[in-house]
């Protein structure tokens, strides 16, 4: 076991002198690098269709529903591919970037379902109450709804970046080098799998169970103020 | 001060309201009772705009607010409303809830807002309550603070959605008194109710609707004293015992 880790993790695995441990921690760093960033491009992304779905005007709203039904449709690992081979081929985007794009738009889809989520939950009577004490729709929307909403919408989106924090793991296929694709790496080298594999999976584990915790913990404060 | 002719009301193929006419006087008060199910509800929240009258004009202040160029918005700031389940912003403290809408309507400034709040707070006797929760507050307070939230606009007329009917029955009164302090002010009011006691007391006229029709419209006293329609009667007989 310790011969194991120790030859797979810490003792250069090739000519080049590639060590597993640095490898993986490459792969973290560009795990959360996509992940970041794809949430911050998804949240706006989020927002956009999010107004576009609620217009009345058919020509915003069309192609926003168009946007979700397709993203929401398709595995993301598809939408990775296209993205990269297709889409950006004749552009010279770096795989990081093309990911961050693709995780980004993906995400941006879900999230736009949670923000109009969290606008529907809240109580039809608020909004009642507020046109009819002659307030505008658009007025009604930022003194009301949205202060409420927000408390439905915050939690959600913590557990869309976990979601998102895990489906990074297709960034192999157009590629990158991130924590699945490392531990894929020293494998193949190494023809060690469970090293490398367990320790992609605790890596993500704790990722995902802090997040959690520190989720759980905001809940409990925004649930204060009722 | 009101006038509604022929007012048709659909929900789909459910026909709720099958032409309504009626004249609100200004100053009048108004009780609309009958079963569940009737319409009067929906024939409160048309003199709002809440409910888009599939058919019928009504005119207030001489001006049709069915008419397609209608600005509701301008339209509703004269026309207070309170609901059954209160509807108070709960992210805003009481005198916030009061005080929002006259800001942002740019009818008041904040200070003058918050003097007028102050007042009415004292006028349905919450003083103490101004920077309370709305969470924090029982049902009685809270409507009676929706009824401050909707005076603080200065309506010309007031709406009543059942005011009483989601509240313990201790509550009941206080929230009564309120309207009544209001109706004898001689504020135009609306009022949907199942307080029979309270619209004999309170009202100049009584409205019965059943079946999505005005049945029977009279003075207090004749309309719970000599009902001249069988419906009437059979639906007095069942509530006052």
């Amino acid at each position: 076991m310790l011969d194991a880790i120790n030859s797979s993790l810490f003792t250069p695995i090739g000519e080049d002198g590639l060590i597993g441990i640095y490898l993986i921690l490459n792969g973290l760093k560009v795990t959360l690098i996509v992940t970041l960033f794809a949430m911050i491009l998804g949240a706006m992304l989020g927002v956009a269709t999010t107004l576009m779905k609620m217009s009345s005007r058919w020509y915003l709203r069309w192609p926003a529903n168009l946007y979700v039904g397709v993203i929401r449709g398709t595995p993301v690992v598809v939408q990775l591919v296209i993205l990269y081979f297709i889409v950006l081929a004749t552009w010279d985007v770096d795989k990081v970037s093309a990911a961050i794009i693709a995780f980004g738009l993906n995400s941006g889809a879900y999230i736009s379902e949670i923000i109009r989520a969290g606008i529907q939950a809240v109580d039809k009577g608020q909004t009642e109450a507020a046109r009819s004490l002659g307030l505008s729709q658009a007025v009604t929307m930022k003194e009301v709804i949205l202060p409420q909403a927000i408390k439905n919408i915050l939690p959600a989106l913590g557990n869309e970046f976990i979601v998102l924090l895990k489906e990074t793991a297709v960034i192999g296929f157009i590629g990158g080098v991130d924590l699945m694709r490392s531990g894929e790496i020293i494998r193949s080298r190494t023809f060690e799998d469970s090293v490398p594999l367990f320790t992609c999976a605790l890596i993500y584990l704790a990722l995902t169970y802090s997040f959690t915790f520190m989720l759980s913990k905001f809940e409990k404060r925004l649930k204060q103020s009722d | 001060m009101i006038k509604i002719s022929n007012l048709h009301k659909y929900f789909g193929d459910n026909q709720v309201l099958k032409g309504i006419d009626e004249s609100i006087a200004r100053g009048e008060v108004v009780s609309v009772i009958g079963p569940s199910g009737s319409g009067k509800s929906t024939f409160l929240r048309c003199i709002n705009l809440l409910e888009q009258p599939t058919q019928g004009e009504i005119v207030i202040d001489g001006q049709s607010i069915t008419a397609p160029d209608a600005c509701i918005d301008k339209l509703r700031q004269k026309v207070g409303m309170v609901f059954q389940n209160f509807n108070l912003f709960p992210h805003k403290t009481v005198q916030q809830n009061i005080t929002l809408a006259p800001v942002k309507l740019g009818l008041m400034t904040q200070a003058e807002a918050d003097t007028e709040a102050k007042r009415l707070l004292e006028q349905v006797g919450l003083s103490d309550k101004a920077s309370a929760y709305p969470a924090s507050l029982s049902g009685g307070q809270k409507q009676r603070v929706a009824i401050a939230r909707a005076l603080a606009m200065k309506p010309e007329l007031m709406l009543f959605d059942e005011p009483t009917s989601a509240l313990d029955p201790e509550m009941v009164g206080d929230v009564l008194d309120v309207m009544k302090q209001l109706a004898q002010a001689g504020m135009t009011m609306v009022i949907v109710t199942h307080e029979m006691g309270f619209a004999k007391d309170v009202s100049d006229r009584v409205i019965f609707m059943d079946g999505g029709y005005v049945v029977e419209s009279n003075v207090p006293a004749l309309l719970f004293g000599q009902p001249q329609e069988p419906r009437t009667q059979a639906f007095l007989s069942k509530v006052l015992r």
